[in-house]
């Protein structure tokens, strides 16, 4: 069986499992944000005639796309989330970070079954657990129930090699696979990540690349879990979880190779995740905003990144450079280490952890005709405020360039 | 699964679930209140033309992006009969169904049909301008969904708990 097999046998109960079966699942933690929470509970109340929630501990509601507040609606959904994880004793968070890296840094372990009420509840895949998207309906159904059902997908399996050359990172490489593959390259399937290319990637470099998964049609990224896994755990307080590896004889739908040696940094064009060239072919384009932030790039790893470049530098009077730290531990750290100062000298707007300007609704919405450079998850049309903006997606050091020169470059 | 007959929308690859629905009108009160604004930053009016019985038919990866279930919601609450498309992202897949919204796959029909057209959706097979292109069946499971209309009454009738 592939990894992705194993934890679906896993959580199945069941020795073995294929493609195109469906199976019942218990799952293991079922996440909902301020997206579709507010839904989920009403749907509670009005439709199901017995309400009870089959397991609370099983439940982790996570105030992050509209935080803080910016209307007496948006108030009102908060105030019923909180609310309703009071009465029904789940844990609850507001304002501590993006619902993904929250999940890594505090519940996820390897070889579990999630379920989010977020397309990127796939990046998961960073521990070797199996998270994966799904609407309020299902969210409801697998709170009353502590079940669903899942159709067994194939497996696309990435072989990596090498390391990255300097000013390269996992953003490039994962944006240069959805630009091969397409963005429905992968769709219902899982890609599976390994190699020794896999291996010398960072926790950090792994929830890079899982979390654009779902650009791809995922149903999830996972990455081969390692001794690196284990470490991630402990340092973050615990243990156990199944370190499930694929076997010699696992069947994958296709295998592709990348050498990671091989890849150049790159920018996705508007309004699709499957636009990317290599940045020469952008250098120029005006930019009026620039984000560095959201699930798949606003760690500390990405923070140090822009922190080097903007020593020294301004960024642009042209361009409203906002940053925004993917959770609280991340932003204490980036205190820690001085980098919020050199962010904030250089002429920066820092932003409470939350996953702003890459869900264009409550932080740093842009105008028709605006362009924004992001390190944010899409670049649909309309994404990241008026339908006639524009988005380009890049890597942290492209971002932080294009800040200060006030247009997409990636040198200085 | 009752044969029914409707005018043809058009509409192209990729339609992601910010052009469904975008981000900005999500914080509306209710589906009713969302649905004019549908598909607004691809086609402004096309929510007002879209009348109950007509069937939007589509390219590939149709609505692919984010989990929200609003999307699949307003197509329903636009009385669009069904959706026809290449291909469909997966999370948008389990909501329509959860939300009693049915979708068919043909790989053809998008390349061989204009706007306007008038199309019959039989069992196993949609009819269009006299030619018939093959529809996959539906999954067991799915069509119980479909028939109770959504997952929550699937759930009522099947094991009682809601």
């Amino acid at each position: 069986m592939t990894l992705g097999e194993k934890i679906i046998a896993r959580a199945a109960g069941v020795q073995s499992v294929k493609p195109g079966e469906i199976h019942t699942i218990d799952v293991d933690y079922l996440m909902s944000n301020d997206g579709t929470t507010h839904l989920t509970i009403d749907m509670f109340h009005n439709q199901v005639k017995k309400p009870r929630i089959a397991d609370p501990k099983k439940l982790v509601f996570i105030i992050d796309h509209n935080i803080p507040a910016e209307n007496p609606k948006t108030a009102a959904a908060h105030k019923k989330m909180r609310e309703f994880a009071k009465e029904h004793d789940i844990d609850f968070y507001e304002g501590e970070g993006v619902c993904h890296q929250i999940m890594v840094e505090k519940y996820v372990k390897p070889g579990q079954f999630i379920m989010g009420a977020d397309s990127h509840t796939c990046s998961y895949g960073a521990l070797g657990a199996f998270g994966t998207g799904i609407g309020c309906t299902d969210f409801l159904y697998a709170m009353v129930t502590g079940k669903s059902w899942v159709l067994v997908p194939e497996t696309l399996r990435f072989e990596l090699t090498g390391k990255f050359r300097e000013g390269v990172y996992p953003r490039d490489l994962i944006l240069t696979i959805i630009r091969d593959i397409g963005a429905n390259g992968a769709n219902y399937k899982v890609m599976e990540f390994g190699g020794e290319g896999a291996h010398n990637l960072s926790i950090n470099d792994r929830f890079v690349l899982c979390n654009l998964a779902v650009e791809a049609g995922a149903k999830t990224g996972i990455v081969e879990p390692d001794e690196k896994v284990t470490a991630y755990l402990k340092e973050h307080g615990r243990e156990g979880g199944d370190l499930f590896l694929p076997d010699a004889d696992a069947v994958y739908e296709k295998v592709y190779h990348y050498d990671l040696s091989q890849i150049e940094p790159v920018v996705a064009k508007p309004d699709f995740v499957d636009t990317a060239v290599p940045v020469a072919e952008v250098e120029g384009v005006e930019i009026q905003e620039a984000f560095l932030g959201s699930c798949n790039n606003g760690r500390i790893d990405e923070l140090r990144v822009a922190a080097e470049i903007l020593k020294g530098h301004k960024v642009s009077e042209h361009v409203r450079f906002l940053i925004a730290p993917a959770s609280r531990d991340v932003y204490l750290q980036a205190i820690d280490e001085g980098l919020v100062k050199t962010f904030m000298e250089a002429g920066a707007m820092m932003m409470n952890p939350n996953c702003s300007v890459c869900w264009g609704s409550c932080q740093g919405v842009i105008g028709e005709g605006e362009t924004l450079i992001s390190t944010g998850t899409r670049n649909f049309k309309g994404r990241a405020g008026h339908k006639d903006s524009k988005v380009y997606l890049a890597n942290a050091a492209v971002v932080t360039k294009s800040a200060i020169a006030g247009h997409i470059t990636n040198s200085l | 699964m009752k044969e029914f007959t409707g005018r043809v929308w058009l509409l192209p690859d990729d339609v992601d679930t910010d052009i469904i629905i975008p981000t900005e009108y999500l914080a509306l009160p209710t589906v009713d209140d969302m649905k004019q604004y549908a598909f607004s930053p691809l086609r402004e009016d096309l929510a007002k033309q879209i009348k109950p019985g007509d069937i939007i038919v589509a390219g590939k990866n149709f609505g692919c992006g984010s989990s929200r279930e609003q999307a699949p919601e307003i197509i329903k609450h636009l009385g669009v009969a069904c959706v026809i498309a290449k291909s469909y992202a997966r999370i948008f897949f389990r909501n329509s169904f959860n939300n009693g919204l049915l979708l068919l796959e043909n790989e053809h029909l998008y390349d061989e049909i204009k706007e306007g057209d008038t199309i019959t959706v039989k069992d196993g097979e949609v009819v269009a301008n006299g030619k018939s292109y093959p529809v996959p069946a539906i999954p067991q499971n799915l069509m119980e969904i479909l028939e109770a209309g959504g997952l929550v009454k699937a759930m009522q009738k099947r094991n009682g708990i809601a």
